[in-house]
């Protein structure tokens, strides 16, 4: 038997070590072919405040995370008062002996017993193994490698504190609450965050380059991207500002490489001229806004989409562009190579937006086909130009055959003044009309290659729940609530929300007796965009705007209110 | 030795009598000299009419945003860094507009040849002073004369220890070719800051202005003494020095990545067993 659902909140400070047990934790519970989804919450700061790390764990697939608790860790007093409101009926509350906590199911441990202040996260870690019933080894070995090489010593102290504290759970009459069900998946998995996914994918995709200045919550990617470099043969650079890492991100794919740049939203400001450069001189470019609550700098470390609109229109004149809005931490990984394709194919600048929940949320993903996996393959072949060659020549799908200067004879000249077919700066009025038409025609294979937003549920149903980006698996998972209550419902998920086709969903909403737009900001951005461009105006709407991130619970709440 | 025919003739926007039309050929001469065929060479250019010099001669051009061609050129050179790269811009661009760019890429030390156009003032946009203009210079924007004290490229760069520091003027035109030849020479980030006249908007500072005051560093001028080459760029009002002002030889940026030893990145595969072990971290 066992628990098939259980939600663990670990609380504490910055700086006390809960990520380190949060992180060996969940590395374990994946290889032990455990489903997770991961929530973070911190405060802007380097120590202290008040940080969690909730982890929803499964045997079976899970999509979304949960507010109730039922096994809350907490490092410090404050973390009981905090989150002790939030328990599930017979949640659990793991705390230090020396800790008060006026509950009716705490387990007070004595971790001074068998632990000194250094390796108390390792005792954590042990009780939690007896508490969940997970296997010593794997959650040990997680703990050596999340540690590195240590000296003998080192290892053999900690697989004694270990030891103590299983041994002096399996002494006593434990609660066994929070005992998981045993997981059967044995298939070859990865603990990704979303923002490692995105990194992932575009090396899979064959990235060379990214520029960045750190934001959180996007700091993250590049950091993956770096960890990467000499191995995979990358340049990351730090720049001393995001209008140079945009710049430099455009010079690098000028010069022959898929390029990218990371950011969230003030940072993204400093770009915006960029990206309109980029349009102009038809470089691909791949732009990832990692958002979080604004306005200015706003909640720096919560979740947010507040973005929408602004990434939309971002860059001054009219080009053409894509944004993707990834789901799920798979899709992050496989929209980030999408992106970059469309960015080399279209010769435009290519958006991934995602938020720090996503961004920060680590899932159990199932290993990637990697020999299936192709890479970008950059410009033409330049014994396949018509000569002259001319970088901008007036083609009917708008697509110039792109090449890299220095790799050929021919000259390749890019200008952001309007220029003529071979890329030299020019002010008649003519060739200023067909280039405009030539650069918008691309637009029209770009809507070609528009992912549909997916429909899951009753096809003509009494509510339809619409949203995009990060809320879908809390959407979901909503939506399987209200149905298990016999209610006819259905979801409509975006990943792409621009360019956005009516064609592909119109319908759809027009078949629901009433729709819903489940979205993580104040104007109803997606809602807005869509009665923009189809007519059609949703009238009901589930926002959040406090930083934190829609959950299951929070969209059945405000159902029913 | 090229012929520098290959790099074309081409027709401008310029005033009449304007500095930059004595730079152009200085610059195919120097390409030219350095055997640096067309197709062999990018520039990457900002805006303004000096970022225009460009496209007037046959080679490979990214002419981009008003500040920005040191971060594009950056980024173009680490993905070809087989592909010699020539920024060439005004002082309003560079120094102005791109000057956090200018600092930093002075300190990455990517090997860079940095060209600027300098007339002490603002063409494309009819007259307003720019960071080089003297204090006191007096025009519509700066009505009781400037009261900013000027921007010093050649002390900044200095004293930011850049590779290669040179100072040349239009008026000495084969002393201006070898100054571009040596700077393209150079490994690392390399300035070339070259004086010229605005006909149309500086009276103050004209070609005969220019031509009193600018003398050329003798021989026994030691541009490797730091603390000289210190002195040295703060001279300026009634003798201006011409020449290599400061020379360095810290390592270039491009030698600092093991990525950048070989084929360009641009060349460079998808390594997918050095994928799969690097995704094997995450398991």
């Amino acid at each position: 038997m066992g628990r098939y659902d259980v939600n663990l909140l670990l609380g504490g400070e910055a700086g006390q070590g809960l990520v380190t047990i949060a992180m060996i934790l969940t590395k374990a519970l994946v290889r032990a072919g455990y489903c997770i989804v991961v929530t973070q919450s911190y405060q802007s700061r380097i120590r202290g405040g008040h940080n969690t790390f909730a982890i929803r764990i499964s045997p079976a697939e899970i999509i979304a995370s949960r507010a109730s608790v039922d096994l809350l860790v907490a490092l410090n007093e404050e973390t009981v008062r905090l989150h002790r409101p939030e328990m599930s009926d017979a949640g659990l509350i793991l705390v230090d002996e020396r800790f008060a906590a006026d509950h009716d199911q705490v387990l007070k441990v004595p971790f001074q017993e068998f632990a000194t202040d250094r390796s108390v996260n390792v005792a954590y870690l042990g009780i939690l193994t007896h508490l969940l019933g997970l296997d010593e080894g794997v959650v040990f070995q997680a703990l050596e490698d999340y540690f590195g090489a240590k000296k003998p010593e080192v290892t053999a102290a900690n697989r004694e504190v270990f030891a103590k504290a299983i041994g002096w759970a399996d002494a006593k009459q434990l609660p066994e609450t929070v005992r998981l069900a045993p997981a059967t998946d044995r298939r070859e998995r990865l603990m990704l965050n979303g923002n490692e996914a995105i990194a992932l994918g575009a090396i899979s995709a064959g990235l060379k380059f990214c520029a960045f200045y750190p934001m959180t919550p996007s700091t993250s990617i590049p950091l993956t991207l770096q960890a990467a470099a000499d191995p995979m043969g990358l340049v990351v650079e730090q720049a001393e500002d995001e209008i140079a890492a945009i710049n430099m991100a455009i010079g690098a794919s000028y010069a022959g490489v898929p390029a990218m740049v990371a950011t969230s939203g003030g940072g993204f400001a400093l770009m915006v001229e960029g990206v309109s450069l980029a349009g102009m001189t038809e470089t691909p470019v791949f732009i990832v806004v990692a958002q979080r609550p604004g306005p200015a700098t706003g909640l720096p470390t919560r979740t947010e989409q507040g973005d929408l609109e602004f990434v939309l229109h971002a860059g001054h004149g009219e080009f053409p562009r894509a944004i993707f809005a990834p789901g799920t931490v798979e899709e992050c990984f496989h929209l980030s190579r999408q992106a970059l394709f469309l960015a080399e194919k279209y010769q435009t600048p290519i958006f991934l937006l995602t938020d720090q929940f996503l961004a920060d949320s680590y899932r159990a993903v199932v290993a990637f086909d990697i020999d299936s996996l192709a890479p970008v393959v950059v410009g033409r072949d330049p014994a396949a130009v018509p000569v002259p060659y001319a970088r901008y020549a007036l083609t009917e799908t708008g697509i110039s055959p792109r090449l890299v200067p220095g790799l050929s004879e021919h000259l390749v000249i890019c200008d952001s003044d309007e220029h003529t077919p071979d890329g030299h700066i020019t002010e008649d009025l003519t060739i200023r009309r067909q280039m405009v038409e030539k650069r918008l025609r691309k637009e029209a294979g770009l809507r070609q290659e528009v992912i549909p937003p997916a429909y899951v549920g009753h096809v003509s149903p009494e509510l339809l729940m619409v949203t995009w980006g990060s809320n879908r698996g809390a959407v979901l998972e909503a939506a399987a609530t209200l149905k298990a209550q016999g209610r006819q419902v259905a979801a409509l998920c975006f990943s792409q929300v621009w360019p956005l086709l009516g064609e592909q969903f119109l319908e759809q909403l027009q078949s629901a007796q009433e729709v819903i737009m489940v979205e993580g900001n104040a104007f109803g951005q997606l809602a807005r965009l869509i009665r923009r461009e189809t007519g059609f105006e949703i009238r009901r709407h589930i926002r959040r705007y406090d930083g934190l991130p829609i959950t299951p619970e929070y969209i059945l709440q405000a159902l029913s209110s | 030795m090229l012929d520098v025919a290959i790099y074309g003739d081409y027709e401008t926007a310029w005033c009449p009598g304007c500095g930059n039309f004595r730079i152009l050929p200085a610059v195919k001469k120097a390409l030219a000299a350095s055997n640096l065929a067309p197709h062999q060479v990018t520039f990457i250019s900002g805006i303004g009419q000096a970022a225009k010099a460009p496209h007037y001669l046959n080679a490979n051009l990214f002419n981009g945003l008003h500040g920005r061609s040191l971060p594009v050129a950056t980024g173009a050179r680490l993905a070809n860094h087989r592909q010699p790269v020539i920024v060439e811009s005004g002082d309003g661009c560079t120094y102005g507009e791109g000057g956090n760019h200018f600092l930093a890429a002075i300190r990455r030390n990517v090997d860079l040849t940095l060209l600027v156009h300098n007339n002490q003032v603002y063409g494309l946009t009819k007259g307003q002073a720019s960071p080089t203009s003297d204090t006191g210079f007096v025009t519509k924007a700066q009505p009781h004369g400037v009261a900013a004290a000027p921007f010093n490229p050649i002390a900044i760069a200095v004293a930011l220890q850049a590779n290669f520091v040179a100072r040349a003027f239009v008026g000495l035109e084969d002393h201006l070719v070898e100054m571009i030849k040596q700077a393209l020479a150079h490994p690392g980030f390399a300035l070339v800051d070259i004086l010229q006249p605005c006909v149309s908007f500086n009276k103050v500072n004209t070609f005969a202005w220019y031509k009193n005051r600018c003398y050329i560093l003798p021989e026994s001028y030691d541009p490797t003494d730091w603390a000289a080459a210190m002195a040295k760029a703060h001279e300026w009002g009634d003798k201006i020095p011409l020449g290599v002002i400061y020379r360095n030889n810290r390592l270039p940026f491009e030698a600092h990545f093991p990525c950048l030893q070989e084929v360009p990145l641009a060349r460079q595969p998808v390594d997918k067993a050095k994928l799969r072990e690097f995704l094997g971290h995450f398991q």
